[in-house]
């Protein structure tokens, strides 16, 4: 028998480490092969520890902690799997996987990420020998039209197109770019890529940098995602030391080499030409297109850049055919997509599914629903760039251009779940706090305008909303739209205008009623006691800083509304539940 | 021209940065691989060492300035002995990260400062990434999810009761 236990950021967070050094230390006689995977992208289940019988799978165990790893390993040990059936993950947490369909993430979760021999034995490197050995670039970028891949970091721009573009640039050196700083908060597709199946990110990027003809690559990545750092150093150096990466590849006469750069923290520096100037050693602060960076990227020559994800799916459509990956989706969205679905969601983790499925299976059949019994409200796509898309929408097809339609956008995969306690207008504040921040200050417009409408929805929030306060949110999107450059800030007003589509009346509820329907909003709830309920046992009114509460013992209290400062300590100290808010 | 360096500032010990010099020798682009070497090796970029760079890279002090006040991975203060890094991305958000900070907040930590003792800094960052286990704060190397305004305070006392009894 041989455990595998899931280590990637999450399943680390959720203790995997702990459990595999637990299993380590019971395992002094090493009868047990114990073994780290990557990500499945089941969160909510993790720490999970799956056991082989060789190659074969023949138990997932989940939410293990060091407690019972010892059964785990036990278990192991003697062969008798049903002595830990009740830790096996049930029919109904399973169907979370067997209805997706993964490409980009086939091999997450079932590999070792560190082993490159495990890699290969799943069919690795495969791709580029065909390509090195039976393929012309113009062959190769052919097959990825075929297929129909798209930009998976959320423009969805046909990623043939920039090949081809950057092959027939003229320039002394080309350049490969891989897009890895996934910024989006709320989204860890990437991550997890990377975490759980370097390899596949390397091998995409060969292939992209012998169509365009670059021998020369980087990886641009998070720093905040130290462990895909180390696990794809790893990767590179394995690739090098077995002639996959260098010179003369796999005895052909294409070379390229691929480094990493780790970025230092910019939202901006997902857009293309940003990324370039931080490549490039300065402020991420986008450039003027055109000329774009096929004719003029990094260090002024032609560069191609994709996402992670986008090259994670190159492999497959050259040892598959690009006809197979095209036989998946809608009639302009090929493939597949990976979401990180998150929030109030039963079965959170990562989802990859063929395009066309309507929001409402991701969410409901594949995700469980929402937890804690509430109501769903709105599912939140795209990140700061995206929108908020309401009930009324669920049955919207998972394709470029219906989620476009929506006011929200396909996005990078960010995809948060929201339900009836989460107010729609302090959600449009938290992406406006959040561009505000991160606007790189080159357009006035974005630069001051997304300031203007965070202090705005702030005013709102905190019950302050004046009368046509809706309209100039209104006016500050279209102009900030008009007038900022670059990807940031043309869709930093998406959160307002999406949720000032489908849920204005929780805005004019806020300016006019002074209410936040969610209950979410501190400033506009009224506390107030019951006084059936209250004992008069003082402890509200000895607890309250504003010394707003009076009553005499063992009589009902009271709050003055007028000194009231809606801190909440009342309701989360009073034991009899007379506390309630409106 | 000498260094307008800061009066009050404590001076670096410079040599250290002469490796990573070494490193990047050659390379125009390396200023932000340059400034998180440094980084690293201080703990945060004193003044006199973003001079010390700007010179070896021929780059003008405020274009280094300029970088390191861009990106918010660069610190250009010390951080307490425990760095904790409290997600407010938009799971955390959906998930309660205002009352995880106002938690916070009640015991004396602050964003994007450090407690007077030395022993804490708070940094709220976009995302960690750990969202379905939101919402969620990193302290130091480790990270503690599914947090409630008690289990994150019981966690800071935890670390300073375990500091006490050094």
């Amino acid at each position: 028998m041989r455990l595998a236990i899931g280590e990637g950021s999450c399943g680390i967070a959720a203790g995997a480490r702990r459990v595999h050094e637990r299993l380590e230390s019971l395992n002094l006689d090493g009868s047990v092969e114990i073994g780290i995977t990557g990500c499945i992208g089941a969160c909510f289940l993790e720490p999970i520890v799956d056991v082989y019988d060789g190659d074969k799978l023949v138990r997932r165990l989940v939410k293990i902690d060091e407690k019972s790893a010892e059964r785990v390993y036990a278990a192991a040990k003697s062969g008798d799997l049903e002595s830990v059936a009740d830790l096996a993950i049930t029919p109904e947490d399973e169907s979370f996987l067997t209805r997706q369909t993964r490409i980009a993430l086939r091999h997450c979760g079932l590999i070792d990420p560190e082993s490159l021999a495990a890699y290969r034995a799943a069919d690795g490197y495969r791709a580029i020998a065909k390509v090195l050995a039976e393929m012309t670039p113009e062959q190769v970028i052919e097959e990825i039209k075929t297929s129909g891949l798209a930009g998976r970091g959320g423009a969805g721009f046909p990623t043939w197109f920039k090949w081809n573009a950057a092959r027939n640039a003229k320039g002394e050196r080309k350049f490969l770019i891989c897009n890895a700083d996934e910024g989006d908060p709320g989204a860890f597709m990437d991550r997890a890529v990377i975490e759980s199946d370097p390899h596949s990110l390397i091998e995409g990027m060969l292939i992209a940098a012998y169509a365009i003809g670059a021998a020369e690559a980087y990886v641009y990545v998070r720093a905040e995602y130290p462990l895909a750092i180390v696990r794809l150093e790893k990767a590179l150096e394995d690739a090098r030391a077995a002639n996959l990466l260098g010179a003369n590849i796999l005895g052909s006469s294409f070379s390229c080499d691929i480094k990493i750069k780790a970025g230092a923290g910019a939202f901006v520096c997902g857009e293309e030409t940003a990324l370039i100037e931080s490549l490039e050693g300065h402020r991420g602060m986008p450039r003027l297109k055109p000329p774009f960076p096929a004719e003029k990227g990094f260090t002024n020559q032609p560069s191609n850049i994709n996402n992670v994800e986008t090259f994670a799916n190159v492999a497959w459509i050259i040892l598959n055919g690009g006809a197979a990956f095209a036989a998946m989706g809608t009639e302009n969205s090929k493939g597949t997509k990976v979401f990180a679905l998150t929030g109030k969601i039963r079965r959170g983790g990562l989802v990859e599914i063929p395009m066309g499925l309507t929001l409402r299976q991701v969410i409901f059949d594949i995700g469980g629903g929402i937890r804690d019994g509430r109501k769903f409200k709105a599912v939140q796509m795209g990140g700061p760039s995206g929108g908020c898309i309401p009930e009324s929408l669920l049955d919207t097809r998972i394709d470029y251009r219906e989620l476009g339609a929506t006011g929200a956008i396909m996005g990078s995969g960010g995809m948060v779940v929201m339900d009836d306690s989460t107010c729609m207008v302090n959600m449009a504040r938290f992406f406006l706090d959040f561009t505000a921040k991160e606007s790189c200050g080159k357009c006035v417009h974005c630069r001051i305008g997304t300031k203007r409408l965070h202090e705005t929805l702030t005013r709102i929030t905190e019950g302050k909303g004046r009368e046509g306060d809706i309209e100039l949110l209104e006016e500050l999107c279209t102009g900030i739209k008009a007038g900022a450059l670059c990807g940031l800030g043309q869709t930093a007003p998406n959160p307002v205008l999406t949720t000032l589509r489908y849920f204005r009346d929780e805005y004019e509820a806020h300016i006019g009623a002074r209410k936040c329907p969610a209950g979410e909003c501190a400033a506009l709830k009224t506390y107030s006691i019951d006084p059936v309920k209250c004992k008069g046992c003082t402890l509200c009114a000895r607890k309250c800083p504003a010394k707003a509460i009076e009553g005499a013992p063992r009589q009902p209290h009271a709050i003055d509304q007028s000194r009231c400062i809606k801190c909440g300590l009342c309701r989360a100290n009073c034991k009899f539940g007379a506390v309630q808010t409106a | 021209m000498t260094p307008n360096k800061c009066p009050n500032c404590p001076e670096s010990d410079l040599s250290r940065l002469d490796a990573v010099f070494e490193k990047f020798k050659g390379d125009s682009h390396a200023l932000i691989s340059i400034l998180q070497q440094a980084q690293s090796i201080y703990g945060y970029l004193p003044t006199d060492v973003l001079y010390a760079i700007a010179e070896h890279t021929g780059n003008s002090p405020a274009k280094v300035m300029g970088v390191a006040t861009f990106y918010t991975q660069f610190r250009l203060t010390p951080v307490g002995r425990h760095l904790i890094l409290l997600c407010k991305g938009t799971a955390c958000h959906v998930n309660g990260a205002d009352s995880i900070e106002r938690a916070l907040n009640e015991l004396g930590l602050a964003d994007g400062e450090t407690t007077p003792d030395g022993m804490f800094s708070l940094k709220t960052v976009a995302c960690l990434g750990c969202c379905s286990l939101s919402p969620v704060m990193m302290i130091d190397e480790n990270t503690y999810g599914s947090l409630t305004p008690d289990k994150a305070k019981s966690i800071i006392e935890g670390i300073k009761s375990a500091e006490a009894s050094k």
